[in-house]
């Protein structure tokens, strides 16, 4: 069982395909259009599902993501939705984390994406302008090991504090693992 | 008198074990003797053991002065109505510890208070009692499998979880639904919510005294339960919407089903407001109590009912209607105040506002088939095949290997019961998800709860949490 589940192996081109899936075009409409404009490099993608909205994302780099998220704030964008993280194992960046945002006034949803390096892996956290980010930042610290700086209280949140690893990065196997508990590790 | 061990000699005997063999001069440090012991021997604790045993690690609730969640509650972000009153002592504060085993909690959850006499200053919930890693657990099984793992996530919407889940695989395999299926997806998901909400009005109820509730509320819910068992076999967990469609049609007289739920939960419901809503001691217990603005539920991301009942104007099946919800006509109950009561009363409102939905589902439910007649995600029908042995053949790699998605990376959102549960899906082209989040509303409600909970008393604690409605297998997935 441990040998099936290591990660399925991907080839490098598929993220290509995955490019070209999503259509690559220039926000047409006018409040993404105005938040382009201030950030030259943040690069706008949009999928157009079957059924529902079109699903916007914004691809922004690690610097600019406090001054970007915070635009997007000003921008209408009041209610958080969402932090996850994706590991893309191979890939550089390794690491993806995804920020949802929604304004529910301009009835519009904003994937933000943040590439995270696998030997770096921090990203600056947006607790600070999202209360709501604080327990879904400690959950991807928790689970995918991405460390939030300026996250006033960065600790695990589904996993006990003396687990070791961070289940879900690829590259942690999913064969038997010991039970941990709490304070399992004194008594011995 | 000399078997029986006298305990009220207290640890003048102890330790009972063989003394551990230690330094040269007999005497052992703290560390020593508790490995030489294994046990703790009553009497011979150091402080420093009693410190270990009892602390909290990460989770302490730290002192006031540099807590930072206290910094983050006092933020401009959200206005919070804490008061820091300095002339307390810290002698007079204590800290209580209320749950993951108190029934009122809903599940396992645990909250730490900080108590000033009865009022509370400070809480700080704890989660992951009941993790059990679904979104690992979501990358191992193909895309067919998946409904089965989550629709144990939120177990009381069970088809809400189905449903998302199905529609962002949907969205990435591009494949039409066909109107049938995509009625009965909302027969059932709105039966659903009434079976949750209904749920939620005898815990409800049974939280803040009005004990009958339970009885009440559970008796209804079976009803529907019932129904569902009939559709799908299975009372919960159905893995009854499935990619593709449903799993199997409605059963011969679907409709007499409905028209008696119509009966016993709609007369059940008059009845309970009838009980509740001009109940003096039900109105005090609720009435002001565990307040959410608007703001404060939009910074936190609480959604659904719970920030309806705050005024915010926003239903999922309105903004972002799927599965054809948009040609249904329903109301969005709204709340003014954001306390328990207009929770409750939204909530009440919504189970009338499904139970319409439902009467329009059963007078237009389009003919048809009930899943996709794309070959690449459906099983072949059973009559071919006995006649075909490439039927057969595709048959059993559909359930063996399962179909591929092309890769991609969606995000699809239902209103659950319980507010916004969206799935975010990553495809590598495989036939199982690379990455599966669920973004859950009692993660968000769990996380919101400080600001209702700060300066009130004790038992609002009970009141505020079982007006919210939390699902511990939905915060901790």
């Amino acid at each position: 069982m441990a040998e099936e589940s290591t990660p399925q192996e991907e080839p490098q081109e598929t993220d290509e395909a995955a490019e070209e899936a999503v259509a690559r075009v220039l926000p047409d409409d006018r409040i993404l259009a105005g938040l382009a404009e201030p950030f030259p490099n943040v690069v706008f993608t949009s999928f157009e599902p079957l059924a529902g909205p079109r699903q916007d994302t914004a691809t922004v780099s690690r610097e600019e993501l406090i001054s970007f998220v915070e635009a997007v704030n000003d921008a209408g964008f009041e209610t958080f939705i969402d932090v996850c993280s994706v590991d893309h194992l191979n890939r550089k960046p390794r690491y993806d984390v995804v920020i949802n945002l929604l304004s529910m006034q301009h009835t519009k949803r904003l994937l933000i994406k943040v590439g995270v390096p696998g030997d770096d892996p921090t990203v600056q956290s947006i607790s600070s302008i999202y209360a709501g980010a604080n327990f879904y930042e400690r959950e991807v610290w928790d689970l995918m090991g991405i460390v939030f700086e300026g996250h006033p209280d960065l600790t695990r949140i589904v996993l006990p504090d003396e687990w070791e690893g961070h289940p879900l990065r690829k590259d942690y196997s999913v064969g038997s693992v010991p039970v941990q508990f709490k304070g399992s590790h004194k008594s011995s | 008198m000399s078997d029986t061990p006298n305990n009220t000699e207290g640890d003048a005997q102890a330790p009972m074990l063989e003394p551990p063999t230690g330094s040269a001069d007999g005497s052992l440090d703290a560390d020593e003797r508790r490995r030489a012991h294994d046990i703790w021997v009553a009497g011979t604790e150091e402080p420093d053991w009693i410190a270990n045993a009892t602390d909290e690690g990460a989770q302490e609730l730290l002192p006031r002065d540099i807590d930072p969640a206290l910094q983050i509650q006092r933020g401009i972000a959200v206005d919070d109505d804490f008061i820091d009153q300095p002339t307390i002592t810290e002698d007079e504060r204590q800290i209580l510890n209320m749950g993951p085993q108190h029934p009122a909690t809903h599940g396992v959850l645990r909250l730490h208070l900080e108590l000033d006499g009865e009022t509370i200053r400070r809480v700080k919930p704890i989660i992951g009692y009941l993790h059990t890693g679904m979104e690992k657990t979501a990358e191992n099984l193909t895309y067919m499998q998946g409904g089965t793992n989550v629709t144990r996530m939120d177990y009381l919407s069970p088809l809400n979880n189905e449903l998302c889940y199905s529609l962002a695989v949907e969205q990435l395999l591009g494949v039409e639904i066909p109107p049938r299926a995509q009625a009965i997806r909302i027969l059932m998901t709105e039966l659903n919510r009434v079976a949750s909400h209904l749920i939620w009005v005898a815990t409800f109820g049974m939280d803040i005294g009005a004990l009958s509730m339970m009885i009440y509320g559970f008796r209804d819910r079976e009803a529907i339960l019932a129904f569902f068992e009939k559709v799908t076999g299975l009372r919960m967990n159905h893995n009854y919407i499935r990619p593709g469609g449903v799993a199997a049609d409605l059963p011969e007289g679907w409709e007499e089903d409905i028209d008696g739920i119509f009966d016993i939960v709609g007369s059940g419901l008059d009845d309970y407001e009838d009980l509740l809503n001009r109940n003096p001691i039900f109105l005090d217990r609720t009435r002001g109590v565990g307040v959410l603005t608007p703001e404060e539920a939009q910074a936190y991301g609480v959604t659904g009912p719970a920030a309806r009942a705050s005024g915010v104007n926003f239903d999922l099946r309105k903004a972002f209607p799927y599965s054809g919800i948009e040609q249904y006509e329903f109301d969005v109950p709204l709340g003014k105040h954001g306390d328990t009561l207009d929770r409750y009363l939204v909530r009440m409102e919504e189970m009338r506002q499904s139970l319409r939905i439902v009467q329009q589902v059963l007078e237009t439910m389009p003919p048809g088939d009930y899943r996709t007649d794309d070959r690449k995600v459906t099983p072949p029908p059973r009559k071919r095949i006995d006649e075909s042995m490439e039927a057969l053949i595709h048959h059993f790699k559909l359930f063996t290997e399962g179909f591929k998605a092309p890769a991609g990376e969606v995000y699809q959102a239902v209103e659950s019961p319980r507010g916004e549960l969206g799935m975010h899906l990553v495809s590598k082209g495989g036939s199982k998800p690379w990455r599966l989040h669920a973004r859950t509303p009692s993660f968000a409600i769990v996380q919101a709860l400080p600001v209702m909970l700060t300066d009130q008393i004790v038992p609002d604690v009970i009141a505020t949490l079982a007006s919210l409605d939390p699902v511990l297998g939905d915060v901790d997935r």
